[in-house]
C-alpha cells in the first residue's frame, strides 16, 4: 500500500431532511465519505439524488425548511457539526471549507469589479484590510489564469471561461482546506472545460487544498477523481479509489451509469437505465435501486449494509456480502 | 433515394439540387448599430456555408457557443432572413418566402429544444401543448387530432396515453419532458428535423435513451435530421454526416466515422483531445488545449480564423489566405492550408 495523503475530512452518518407538506424529504441519508490533502473526491450522481444538498449540508447552508440535521462533519481533527452558528460561520465557512456554487459563473455580481469581488472573501473572512486583499486576490487570479487587467473589469465584460475562472479565485482566495465545487464545468464548452479541468489539475497539486468535486458527468468527473463517492437516492452506494473504479465499477448502480455514457474512443453501444429514481419523500425500504437493478434478489428488500469489497472500497450492495 | 444520389461524391453533398434541404453559400450577418441608428458594422454570425442534407439521412453540427451554429438553425426554421445566399427547403426558397407562405414553411419543420423545461409552457398541460400546433395550422377535425396525438405518444413511449395527457410539464421528469418537445416537434409530420443539443441538459441514464428514441423516428419515417450539438461524444450514435463550425465556417465536413477516426482540421483535433472518456489515467494528465478563445465575429482574423490558436500556422499563409476546402480523401473536405499540395505540409 502507498503511502496515504493526511485526511483532511471526514463525513460520517450525515444526515440532512427537508421538511416539506407532503413529510421529510430525504435528500441526504446517512452519507459516509473521506477526503484526503491534495486530493479530489468526485460526487457522482443523476439529479435529484441529493449531491447538491450534501455540499449545503457540509457547509451548513440551510435552507429555511430544512429539518433533521446530524451526523458528523470532522475537519482534521476537530467535528465541525458540534460548533454552533456563529462559530461555524467566523471559523469554517470560506475559511476553512468554501465553495463554487452550481452556475456560479452567471452569479457574479454585474455592479462590482472582478478584483473586489475576488478580493471580499480575503476582506470578510481573515479580516485582511483592502490593500492586502487586493493583494491575496490579484495572486490567486494570476494562479487561475485570468490576465491582472481584468481586475478593473465588471463580470459581463468576461467570457465563460474567464467567468468561471473567477468564481474559483473567490472560492480559493481565502487558501480553505477543502473547496467544494458544484458542477463547475456544466455550462461551459468543451475546449474551455478542458482547460478549466487542467486549471484544477494544477491547483489540486500546488495548493494545500482538497476538492469535492459534485458532478453527473463522469467523463469529465475522471479528470480530477483521486476518490469517487456513487450517490443513489440521498444515499452514498460505493466509495473506490477512481482507478478501480473506473476500470470494474461495483455496485449495480455504478455499472449502469458507467454503461450509459457515450464513448468517443470506442464502439461499445451506451445502455440506458430504465425507470426513474425513487421518491425522497417515501424512498422504498430496501436497497432503493432494487426497482431498476437488473441483479435484484430476494435479499435486497432488506437495507443492504455497507460492505469492503478489495480491501477498501466500501460497497452498500447485497451482491457483495 | 436513386443509385446516382449513392454514388454522390462530397462536392455533390455540398450542392445538389435534388436534396431535401441545401444551404446555399448561407450569409447570416446581424447588424450592429451606433448609438440605435448609425452603422457600426456586422456580426458574422454565419459566413459562406453550404452543405446539403438528403431525405432521410442525419448531420451533426458541432461547435462552440459562439460559433454561428444557432444562426444557421434559426435561418434553417425561418425565424432570420438570411443576409446572402439563401436556404432551399422542399423546393421553396427562403429568401422569396413571406407572410403566409413562410409560417407554412416553417410548419413543415420540426423543431427539437435543447431545454426542455423551458420550451414548454407551464400552464398548459400536454394535450394542449400538442393539439396547438394542429389547431394553429388549421387541422380542425378533432377525431383527427386526437387520432395524432395518440400516434404520436405512442412512438415517443410517452404511456399510458390517458395518464400523460392531462399532466403540466413540472409533473414531468426530465426526460419525459424531453419526449413531449419530441412529440410536439413531430406531430405536424415535418420532413426535417432540426434537434437543438437535445440531450446536453438531461441526465446521463435518460441522454442514450432519448438519442435512441430521435434515431429509431428518423429511420421509421425517413426524416431528414440536422443534429446540433458541442458533444462530440453523442454524435457516433446518430449521424451519417458531420461538420464542424468554427467562427461562422464550415472547418471540416466528412462522414461521422471518417471525421472521428480519422480527423484532418487542427480544430476537429482539438475539439477530440478535450473530449474525455471515462478513465482514470486522465487525472494524470494535463491536455494540450489551444490558448485564447474564439474569435469576435464582428471583426474575425484574416485568412484562416482559426490561426491566431493554431499550433500549425504557417506564418505568411495562414494568416493572409482564406483557405479552401480541400478534398482529402473522398467525401472528407477540409478548410485548411496544411492539406494544399503546394503549400501545405500535412501532420
Amino acid at each position: 500500500m502507498e503511502q496515504q495523503n493526511e485526511l483532511v475530512l471526514k463525513v460520517r452518518n450525515l444526515r440532512l431532511y427537508f421538511n416539506t407538506h407532503s413529510g421529510p424529504v430525504q435528500a441526504v441519508d446517512g452519507v459516509d465519505f473521506d477526503l484526503r490533502k491534495n486530493e479530489a473526491t468526485v460526487i457522482i450522481g443523476e439529479s435529484g439524488c441529493g449531491k447538491s444538498s450534501l455540499a449545503k449540508a457540509i457547509l451548513r447552508l440551510l435552507p429555511r425548511n430544512a429539518g433533521t440535521y446530524d451526523g458528523e462533519v470532522w475537519l482534521h481533527d476537530k467535528n465541525i457539526m458540534k460548533l454552533d452558528d456563529e462559530s461555524f460561520r467566523k471559523e469554517i465557512r470560506w475559511k476553512r471549507i468554501s465553495m463554487v456554487p452550481q452556475a456560479a459563473m452567471n452569479a457574479l455580481n454585474p455592479v462590482l469589479k472582478i478584483g473586489t469581488q475576488v478580493a471580499e472573501p480575503a476582506m470578510v473572512h481573515m479580516n485582511m484590510n483592502e490593500e492586502e486583499a487586493t493583494k491575496a486576490a490579484v495572486r490567486m487570479l494570476e494562479h487561475v489564469g485570468v490576465p491582472v487587467d481584468f481586475l478593473h473589469r465588471y463580470s459581463f465584460e468576461l467570457s465563460g471561461g474567464m467567468r468561471q475562472r473567477s468564481a474559483l479565485a473567490m472560492a480559493l482566495v481565502t487558501l480553505p482546506d477543502v473547496v467544494i465545487l458544484d458542477e463547475p464545468t456544466s455550462a461551459l464548452d468543451v475546449l474551455t472545460q478542458a482547460s478549466i479541468m487542467n486549471l484544477m489539475k494544477r491547483m489540486k497539486k500546488e495548493l494545500e487544498t482538497s476538492f469535492i468535486l459534485i458532478t453527473h458527468d463522469i467523463a469529465t468527473s475522471s479528470e480530477l477523481a483521486d476518490n469517487v463517492a456513487v450517490m443513489y437516492a440521498g444515499q452514498v452506494v460505493e466509495v473506490s479509489d477512481a482507478r478501480r473504479f473506473f476500470t470494474k465499477p461495483l455496485h449495480p448502480y455504478s455499472h449502469a451509469l458507467m454503461a450509459s455514457v457515450p464513448r468517443l474512443r470506442e464502439t461499445i453501444e451506451p445502455e440506458f437505465i430504465t425507470g426513474q429514481p425513487p421518491s425522497l419523500l417515501n424512498p422504498p425500504t430496501g436497497c432503493r435501486f432494487k426497482d431498476r437493478c437488473p441483479k435484484r434478489f430476494e435479499k435486497c428488500d432488506e437495507e443492504p449494509p455497507t460492505v469492503l469489497v478489495d480491501g477498501d472500497r466500501k460497497v452498500k450492495c447485497w451482491l457483495y456480502v | 433515394m436513386s443509385d446516382v444520389n449513392a454514388e454522390i461524391s462530397a462536392v455533390d453533398h455540398i450542392t445538389n439540387d435534388q436534396a431535401l434541404l441545401q444551404i446555399k453559400d448561407l450569409h447570416v450577418w446581424y447588424e450592429l448599430k451606433r448609438f440605435g441608428f448609425g452603422h457600426a458594422g456586422y456580426v458574422r454570425a454565419v459566413d459562406n456555408v453550404r452543405f446539403v442534407l438528403e431525405q432521410g439521412e442525419a448531420i451533426a453540427c458541432v461547435g462552440e457557443s459562439g460559433c454561428g451554429k444557432s444562426s444557421l438553425m434559426k435561418t434553417i426554421l425561418g425565424l432570420n432572413i438570411p443576409t446572402k445566399g439563401d436556404v432551399i427547403f422542399d423546393n421553396t426558397s427562403l429568401s422569396q418566402t413571406k407572410g403566409e407562405d413562410l409560417r407554412r414553411y416553417r410548419s413543415k419543420i420540426g423543431y427539437i429544444q435543447q431545454d426542455p423545461f423551458g420550451a414548454l409552457p407551464p400552464f398548459m398541460n400536454v394535450q394542449s401543448i400538442l393539439e396547438e400546433p394542429m389547431i394553429i395550422n388549421g387541422i380542425k377535425d378533432k377525431q383527427e387530432r386526437r387520432r395524432r396525438i395518440e400516434k404520436i405518444l405512442e412512438e415517443v413511449k410517452l404511456t399510458p396515453i390517458e395518464q400523460v395527457l392531462p399532466k403540466f410539464p413540472h409533473m414531468l421528469s426530465g426526460g419525459q419532458q424531453q419526449r413531449v418537445v419530441i412529440a410536439r416537434a413531430m406531430i405536424m409530420e415535418p420532413k426535417l428535423l432540426v434537434a437543438d443539443e437535445p440531450v446536453s441538459m438531461l441526465d446521463a441514464s435518460v441522454r442514450v435513451e432519448i438519442l435512441r428514441l430521435l434515431r429509431k423516428l428518423q429511420e421509421e419515417h425517413h426524416l431528414a435530421v440536422l443534429y446540433i450539438t458541442h458533444d462530440l461524444s453523442t454524435v457516433r450514435y446518430f449521424s451519417e454526416y458531420i461538420f464542424v463550425m468554427y467562427a461562422g465556417q464550415i472547418v471540416e465536413f466528412a462522414r461521422m466515422e471518417d471525421l472521428l477516426d480519422n480527423p484532418k482540421h487542427p480544430y476537429t483535433l482539438a475539439l477530440l483531445e478535450a473530449s474525455s472518456d471515462p478513465n482514470a489515467d486522465n487525472a494524470l494528465v494535463q491536455r494540450e488545449i489551444p490558448k485564447g478563445e474564439p474569435p469576435s465575429l464582428v471583426n474575425p482574423p484574416k485568412g484562416c480564423r482559426f490561426h491566431p490558436r493554431c499550433p500549425y500556422m504557417m506564418e505568411g499563409i495562414c494568416d493572409v489566405l482564406e483557405p479552401p476546402n480541400i478534398e482529402v480523401t473522398p467525401k472528407h473536405l477540409v478548410a485548411c492550408w496544411l492539406y494544399d499540395e503546394e503549400k501545405g505540409h500535412a501532420i
